[in-house]
């Protein structure tokens, strides 16, 4: 009996800017309907892998599968339509702030032509809803919201159209503890409800514990550890536990003295 | 000889670089271009453009244009007295202010406005991931950002022209009538009398032309800034300043294509 392909399959995936090489060869597999988060310190090329997969970057090298079919393989038409089954949460939210916060909400939904202007605001009323927000919030303007409003309504944002694949770009930097967490709980439960694959990339160590089922550490454009994300904190990799611990002293240390 | 290969070096660099750079900006101007023409459109997007563009500007525009008829009145009746040609103020002042002076200040005054709060406020999205946002939420970019505000500006600067062509003669008439003693009646028929349909069409396709580039250079600009505040800000300055140049530029090159013999 063969088993089945992972929701997400990555090979070889290489990115260069100019002479630096951000990714070298990354090999990555999402089974369907878990949550991966990947974790490594800053510019280590955690943001520059999900736009290759997002097509945001084109990659230089390698193979984006998702469902056993290869991104980079398809044209134009067959990009978009696989785009458009993951939501994507920004670092900052990324809100339109020209458009009120129903309408960012609803956005992709409208662009899609799944619903028309006219349902739109009951429509996000309901999604707001989803993520712990009253449908008044509808009727401001992200300048109005504070950081904690601004990725409850950008994860509402990103679970609109119901996609199969959630990417969670650093969802709890700037946030208070309290918040984080109840970001976190919210992407959990999102993810669980939709029965989505999930990519999470951050470097809060708690928040990488509590929204991944495994984790992945990059590292000089390489996956140094791939592991259940309740070992981050026990990984047995000199790399890791300096990272997670926060160690100045370690190898990541050595290596910057050079 | 190593002075000498250094700026050969130097000069082949600076004209590699020009040459990706224009090649890099007829490319998104024939993209924003096609995406005009292909659904789906965005008719909201166009018409907050469009009267952004025209509507906003139009106090700039009309008070540029009338002190600039006043302006051209007063000067020319003060030149051309010297040749005892009083008589050649009317026309003088519809040609000038219609070929010329009309198009090539509204656009450089939209230019100020316009172009820098394009560049500013897609740049700002493009800082703030918000461009790519559009991308994760199957929307082109191209599309919902550029297009609308490309043909926005075809369509509004020549609105704005036709306004300044009448503002700007109806400044000249008033300094001519009240200031310099002419004949309203002689003046208002030396105007029509001397000014041909070319003159206005001319400057209403260099308008077009002007508003087109003004809305490219905007775009352009905001959409590859890069950096945060400090390259949104660049980017507003570049795309005032690229604007400003090429409304110049291509403004001698329409004249030579309209009226050259």
């Amino acid at each position: 009996m063969s088993e089945s392909p992972p929701k997400l399959r990555l090979r070889g995936l290489t990115k260069r800017f100019g002479d630096k090489v951000v990714l070298d060869g990354i090999d990555l597999d999402v089974p369907a309907r878990s949550s991966m988060v990947v974790i490594g310190g800053s510019g280590s090329g955690k943001s520059v892998l999900l736009k290759c997969i997002l097509g945001l970057v084109e990659p230089d090298a390698g193979t984006i599968e998702i469902d056993g079919k290869d991104l980079l393989g398809m044209d134009r038409a067959q990009r978009e339509a696989a785009r458009a089954q993951i939501g994507m949460l920004f670092q900052n939210g990324a809100l339109f702030d020209s458009l009120p916060v129903w309408e960012n909400v609803a956005f992709g939904l409208l662009a899609l032509r799944r619903i028309s202007r006219a349902e739109a605001p009951a429509k996000a009323a309901g999604i707001l809803a989803q993520v712990g927000l009253a449908a008044s919030v509808g009727d401001l303007w992200p300048a109005e919201l504070s950081g904690g409003m601004q990725k409850r309504v950008g994860l509402a944002r990103a679970i609109a159209a119901q996609p199969d694949m959630l990417f969670f770009d650093e969802p709890t930097t700037g946030l208070d503890p309290i918040m984080g967490a109840v970001i976190d709980g919210l992407i959990v439960d999102c993810v669980k409800r939709l029965g989505s694959t999930a990519i999470a990339i951050t470097h809060d160590m708690a928040s990488a514990t509590r929204i991944g089922d495994r984790a992945a550490m990059l590292h000089q454009g390489k996956i140094i550890w791939e592991g259940p994300a309740g070992r981050l904190l026990d990984s047995g990799n000199p790399v890791v536990d300096q990272f997670t611990h926060g160690r100045r002293e370690g190898p990541i240390q050595m290596e910057l003295r050079r | 000889m190593t002075p000498i290969l250094d700026f050969v070096t130097a000069v082949g660099h600076a004209l590699f670089a020009a040459c990706r750079a224009t090649g890099q900006l007829a490319m998104f101007a024939a993209s924003g271009l096609s995406h005009i023409f292909r659904p789906p459109f965005y008719g909201r997007l166009f018409l907050r453009a469009l009267v952004e563009i025209g509507y906003f500007s139009l106090p700039v525009v009309a008070l540029t244009a009338v002190f600039t008829g006043m302006v051209l009145a007063l000067q020319s009746s003060t030149g051309l007295s010297r040749f005892s040609l009083e008589s050649a103020v009317a026309s003088l002042v519809v040609l000038s202010v219609t070929r010329e002076l009309g198009p090539v200040l509204a656009g450089l005054m939209v230019a100020g406005r316009v172009g820098a709060a394009m560049a500013a406020e897609i740049g700002t999205m493009r800082v703030t991931d918000q461009i790519d946002a559009l991308t994760t939420l199957s929307t082109n970019p191209m599309k919902y950002l550029v297009a609308p505000r490309l043909l926005a500006g075809l369509i509004a600067l020549p609105l704005l022209v036709v306004v300044a062509d009448i503002l700007g003669v109806l400044g000249g008439f008033i300094v001519a009538t009240v200031k310099l003693g002419f004949n309203a009646d002689t003046y208002l028929t030396n105007t029509i009398t001397f000014v041909q349909t070319q003159d206005v069409v001319s400057g209403l396709v260099k308008a077009a032309v002007f508003g087109f580039l003004i809305s490219l250079m905007g775009c352009y600009h905001g959409y590859n800034s890069r950096g945060g505040a400090q390259g949104v800000g660049a980017a507003t300055t570049s795309a005032v300043v690229a604007a400003s140049v090429l409304i110049l530029a291509f403004d001698y090159v329409l004249t030579e294509l309209f009226f050259a013999r």
